[in-house]
Order: structure tokens, then C-alpha cells, then sequence
């Protein structure tokens, strides 16, 4: 991996004039339709989360309601707000844990290179490749016996450990990219191993922590098998409750609507505020840019 | 390489506490599932819960039992679905996302904002999205009434509940036709390595590709693995699940692709545009050829996302539909739902391999590179 973490898709484009090409025009139109697939989806999602329980009707599925109907959201927020809140503490408490540990492995392997690194290295990265249903019994053993099966705790402590091959990576090619001479400097001047990281590294670093944290965070959220697995009723976190309200056959579209809503919008909004940050560790999952 | 100073020491240390904990829960429990797979625990019911449950050594009964088991064509299906499903799905996400990033990369006005339309749905989760697709592929609304809009006929395509399959073909041909796809693979690896001269490996490409042909053709046929044809297909019920997936994780491509295209200098083309080539030939002979590894890895990262897909799945189909279930979804109901704990692990076992072939390559090919370098 001679990567670093690649900006080159969120780098504004090159200040040439616009290529002369085949049909401008065709290109906008290009655009729309498909701009049109990926927004349909959402109109609907929200003209449905917006319409009253009788006035859902499949024939009429596409017009916007008449009424809007805001009780949807609270009606959505009464089933899932708590799991929202434990979604919430799930995903800030893994997240800070697996960028910390993540930030001193990459520098460890960045810029400490021992006998073997390499191959330590990759083993790590497997783990964040493996279908977790290959682990996921043992897990589930693992954290009834630790006594902490059900609790938002058994989750945490798998999401940081899973988490660890992806924070690892991409804190190590964002090291990589320090120049090694500011670390023999520092090592010139008697600073040792944790003082380069608090004087040099860590000072540096906050690009690749705002990474680190937007990824992780949007992944633990996002999260089912695990949810889904290894907590019960009190600690579920918001995809499992969603899953739960949207698979009920009695209750009506527009409530699994407004919910989906709600459990999108932290981690639409951290894309939409932060996107660039985020396609950074978009493409920095895939191991090479 | 300098010697083990105390800094070094540090530097390991430091990453001690992470290596353990990858050691327990990857290898460890991986070897615990492998395990696992080989015993009968939760075969009888009133042993799975049990706090000393009674577990023995079955070998690889399990499998078996999944491959050629009457009871397991459910499973067997599945297998069928997730490759189809994958190959789809990634040629849906190439596509689209190549189409996308090439449009982008005319640098459209306001080309910020298209690509993040194209790029939000990569923030979502695969439950919110399956929950508003489910939604999307009601059978009397949706997309269904779309053409209605237009004045048409509402469609009356059963999105997910389709129990109609095409490219149908008997589990008992499944390996014969291993056999022969990878022996074309083999074909192709020797033909290649033969036109670069690499001998040993045209040698051994050439001659598994041809001890794989002679076993399809002389002994795969006399081999029964059920007593009677079953005949599995691509379910229409997992389309739907494919374009949302599509609608997910096309923006990923795209942006892969986009960044590709930023990095290839504007001399390039120009030098190609000098020697004549129109537009078409110059992203035939110039763009194209730059672009190939980034489809590779593409094709790698959403290969091993479409076998552990199971969330998507879940929210919409949910988990009894059978005509649209995965491996993944049906391990997690085998384990946590009937208690068959030895069998799930098989399952996942068997997904694990799956994913496996696809990134112990990868992985091992880019650390030789860097070792390379």
C-alpha cells in the first residue's frame, strides 16, 4: 500500500474551460434522470412520512399530501427515541475509543516500523474484510460470558474491536505522509517515543482524526448484525427498533417512514455538513485509492 | 532497520492491547466457528441452550447436510441467489458509477451539488434504505404506479414477492459447471501468461484448466449429489433488493471512478487528441486503460459487501421470504432464531471462504507492491 488517503475526487476540478464534447445538453439531461433515480426515493419518503394514516393510499403513493401530518415524526419519535439515544452513546463512546487506539497504531506502524510490521499489519486488515457471521456465535458466547450480553456496553466493545483494522489504516497512510524528518528531529532533540506523538503527531493529526470519526461514526450508526444480535429490548440501537417498526404489518407507512427519517438524518447531516471528510474514508476503505 | 531501541518497545506495546484483541475476536473466533461447524451442537433441540450442552464430533456432516440435505434447499438456493446478486449488483454499481463519474467529469455547472445527490445514499443505513425501498416495491404502489403518471398502466411486477426464477438449472449440474467456469478462467490466466512469456505459469494455468475439463467431462457426471433434480434459478424477487443496493452503493463507484479521472493528467489526453484520436478512441486506448485497476478493486470491495449483504435483505424482504434470502440473512435465523448453532456456523463458514477467495488476494497483492517499492 504506497497509498495515502487519495482527496483527489473532493479536489475541486481543474480551472479548464469545459471540454467540447458531444452535446451539452445531453449531458444535463443525463444528469436529471439520474439525479431523478436517486431523489424519487426520498420525495416519497417524506410525502408518505407527511401524510395521515387514512390518507395513505397506494394508488395515490406519489402525490404530495394534502394535509401535512408533523404528528408522524413524534408518533415515530414515542417507539425509537430511546433507541436513538442509545444509537447516539453507541456511537460516540465506540467511535472516540476505536479513532484513539487507531491513531496510535498508525503512527506505531507508520513511523516505528519493527521486524514484521507489515505482516501484523495485514493480519489486522483481514478483520475488517471477515463476514461477521463467521465470528458471530463466538461473539455472542464471548459477551454472555463477559456478562455483558444486552447492555450497550457488549456492543461497544465489538464495535471498537472491529473497528480497529479501519482506524488503523487510515491513521497509517495518514502518517505515512509525514515527513520522516520531523520525527528524527524531534528524536535529535531527546524526544521520545510518546513525546514525538503529543509534541508532533497528535498536533498534526486532527484531518485525519475528523476521518476517522465521520467514517466511524457512520458506520457503528448504520450498524444491524451486531444490533441486532447482542443487545435486548432496553439497548437496542436505532436500525434494529427501525427494522422492528417498519417490519409490523399493522402499522401504518407513514410511521417506519417518519422513523426512517429520524434515523437517517445524523448521518445525513454529518455528510451533508462534512461530505468531503467523508468520501475521504469512503475511499480509504478500499485499501488502495 | 535500526535495532530494538525503547522507542521500539513503545511502538509495540502500543499496538499489543489491539493485536490481542484482533487475535480473540477475528482468529479466535474464527477458529471457534470452524469448530463449531464440525459438531452437532443445536442439531437436537434440547441441547442447544443447555448450560453443559452435549456436543459431539460430527466431521463435516454439516456441510454435507447443507450441499446435498433434503431439508436444505432453502440454503442451496441461497448460494444461487448471492452469486447472482453479486455479479448484478456489481455490474449495476460499474456501470451506473462509471456512467456518473464521466458525466462529472465534463465539469456540468454545479457539479458540487450532483455529486452529492449521487453520493448521499452512501450515508444511509442499508435498514433505512431497505425500509423506504420496500415501500418504493409495494405491489399496487411505488414504482408500480410510476407508470400511471404518464398515463400508462400501473405495473403489476410482484418486486418482492416474486416466486418466478429465469436462468434456471439443476443443482445436481452445479459441479460441472464449476468445474468448467473455472477451467475457463484457467484458460484465460495461461493464454495471458502465455502471450508474456511466463512459462511456469502457462504450464500450471494450462494444466489445471485441463485436469478440470477432464474431470467435468468424465467424472462430475456420474456423481448424484441429490437423489432427484432440484432446479434453482435467479429469484425476480431479489431485483428490486439489486437496484436498491444499486441506488446505495453506485455513488461508491463513482466516486472511485471520479477520483481516477481527476488523476489523469490533461496532457494525456491532449498528447491523444494530437495524434488524431477522437473523443471515443481516446477513452478507448487512454482512459480506459488507466481506469482497469480501480475496477478491480471496485469489483473486490463490493464483491465481499454483496456476500455479507444481509441488513438490506432483511428490511426488505424480511426474514420468511425464502424466494429472497441470502446465506448471511439464513445463518443469522439458523443461529439466533432456531438455535442451530453448529449448522449457522457452517453457514458462516461457508461465507467466510466465499469472501476469503476474494480478499486474501487482494490483500496479500497490495503488500507485495509496497514491499516492492
Amino acid at each position: 500500500m504506497t497509498t495515502t488517503i487519495p482527496t483527489a475526487a473532493t479536489a475541486k476540478p481543474p480551472a479548464t474551460a469545459p471540454r467540447k464534447s458531444i452535446g451539452r445538453p445531453g449531458l444535463y439531461i443525463v444528469l436529471v434522470i439520474a439525479a431523478l433515480f436517486f431523489l424519487l426515493p426520498i420525495y416519497l419518503l417524506f410525502a408518505t412520512a407527511l401524510k395521515s394514516p387514512d390518507a395513505i393510499n397506494l394508488a395515490t403513493t406519489w402525490r404530495w399530501p394534502a394535509a401535512l401530518n408533523w404528528a408522524s415524526f413524534s408518533d415515530a419519535w414515542a417507539k425509537i427515541g430511546g433507541n436513538l439515544g442509545n444509537s447516539l452513546f453507541l456511537a460516540v463512546v465506540a467511535t472516540v475509543l476505536a479513532a484513539m487506539m487507531g491513531s496510535l497504531n498508525g503512527y506505531a506502524l507508520a513511523k516505528w516500523k519493527f521486524r514484521g510490521a507489515n505482516t501484523v499489519f495485514a493480519l489486522m486488515l483481514f478483520g475488517m474484510f471477515i463476514p461477521y457471521q463467521a465470528v458471530l456465535i463466538p461473539l455472542f458466547q464471548f459477551i454472555k460470558a463477559l456478562g455483558l450480553y444486552g447492555t450497550i456496553w457488549g456492543l461497544i466493545l465489538a464495535h471498537v474491536v472491529y473497528g480497529l483494522p479501519i482506524t488503523t489504516l487510515i491513521f497509517r497512510n495518514f502518517y505515512a505522509d509525514v515527513p520522516d524528518a520531523l520525527v528524527e528531529a524531534a528524536t535529535i532533540d531527546g524526544a521520545g517515543f510518546w513525546q514525538i506523538y503529543r509534541r508532533v503527531i497528535f498536533p498534526i493529526s486532527i484531518p485525519g482524526f475528523v476521518v476517522v470519526i465521520i467514517w466511524e461514526f457512520t458506520q457503528v450508526w448504520n450498524e444491524f448484525l451486531f444490533a441486532a444480535t447482542l443487545t435486548n429490548t432496553s439497548a437496542q440501537p436505532v436500525t434494529y427498533a427501525l427494522s422492528q417498526l417498519a417490519g409490523g404489518q399493522a402499522v401504518s407507512w407513514n410511521l417506519p417512514m417518519a422513523g426512517a427519517i429520524l434515523a437517517a438524518l445524523p448521518t445525513l447531516l454529518v455528510y451533508i455538513l462534512l461530505g468531503r471528510y467523508f468520501v475521504r474514508g469512503l475511499l480509504a476503505g478500499s485499501v488502495k485509492g | 532497520m535500526k535495532g530494538l531501541t525503547k522507542d521500539r518497545l513503545w511502538a509495540i506495546a502500543v499496538l499489543t492491547p489491539s493485536i490481542l484483541l484482533l487475535a480473540i475476536f477475528v482468529y479466535g473466533f474464527i477458529g471457534r466457528t470452524v469448530y463449531v461447524s464440525f459438531t452437532d451442537w443445536g442439531n437436537d433441540p434440547a441441547q442447544a441452550l443447555a448450560l453443559n450442552p452435549i456436543i459431539k464430533w460430527v466431521g463435516l456432516a454439516n456441510y454435507q447436510e447443507l450441499f446435498t440435505g433434503f431439508l436444505q434447499g432453502r440454503f442451496r438456493q441461497e448460494m444461487i441467489s448471492t452469486i447472482f446478486f453479486t455479479v448484478f449488483f456489481i455490474l449495476g454499481c460499474l456501470g451506473l458509477g462509471l456512467g456518473l463519474a464521466l458525466a462529472l467529469d465534463r465539469n456540468p455547472k454545479g457539479e458540487a451539488l450532483w455529486r452529492t445527490i449521487f453520493l448521499f445514499p452512501m450515508s444511509l443505513s442499508f435498514i433505512v434504505t431497505g425500509t423506504i425501498w420496500r415501500w418504493m416495491l409495494q405491489p399496487q404502489g411505488g414504482v408500480n404506479q410510476l407508470p400511471a403518471a404518464f398515463g400508462g398502466k400501473p405495473s403489476t411486477f410482484g418486486w418482492l414477492s416474486s416466486t418466478d426464477s429465469v436462468l434456471k438449472f439443476d443443482w445436481n449440474l452445479l459441479p460441472i459447471i464449476t468445474a468448467v467456469v473455472v477451467a475457463i478462467v484457467m484458460g484465460v490466466i495461461a493464454y495471458r501468461a502465455f502471450a508474456s512469456g511466463q512459462r511456469t505459469r502457462t504450464i500450471v494455468a494450462a494444466a489445471s484448466a485441463a485436469v478440470l475439463l477432464l474431470w467435468a467431462v468424465f467424472v462430475a457426471p456420474n456423481l448424484k449429489m441429490l437423489p432427484a433434480p432440484e432446479v434453482h434459478g435467479f429469484n425476480l424477487a431479489l431485483v428490486g433488493i439489486v437496484i436498491a443496493a444499486v441506488w446505495q452503493m453506485s455513488g461508491y463507484t463513482m466516486a472511485l471512478y471520479l477520483a481516477g479521472l481527476r488523476g489523469i493528467p490533461e496532457e494525456l489526453r491532449e498528447a491523444a487528441r494530437v495524434d488524431g484520436a477522437n473523443e471515443i478512441d481516446m477513452y478507448r486506448r487512454v482512459v480506459f486503460p488507466l481506469l482497469a485497476p480501480i475496477t478491480l478493486s471496485a469489483m473486490i470491495i463490493l464483491g465481499h459487501i454483496s456476500l455479507k449483504i444481509f441488513d438490506l435483505v432483511y428490511a426488505m424482504a424480511g426474514p420468511d421470504n425464502t424466494f429472497a434470502s441470502v446465506p448471511a440473512l439464513n445463518m443469522y435465523l439458523t443461529s439466533f432464531r432456531q438455535n442451530q448453532f453448529a449448522l449457522g456456523a457452517a453457514i458462516g463458514t461457508i461465507l467466510l471462504i466465499l469472501v476469503a477467495f476474494i480478499i486474501v488476494p487482494y490483500l496479500s497483492s497490495q503488500f507485495r507492491t509496497e514491499e516492492s517499492h
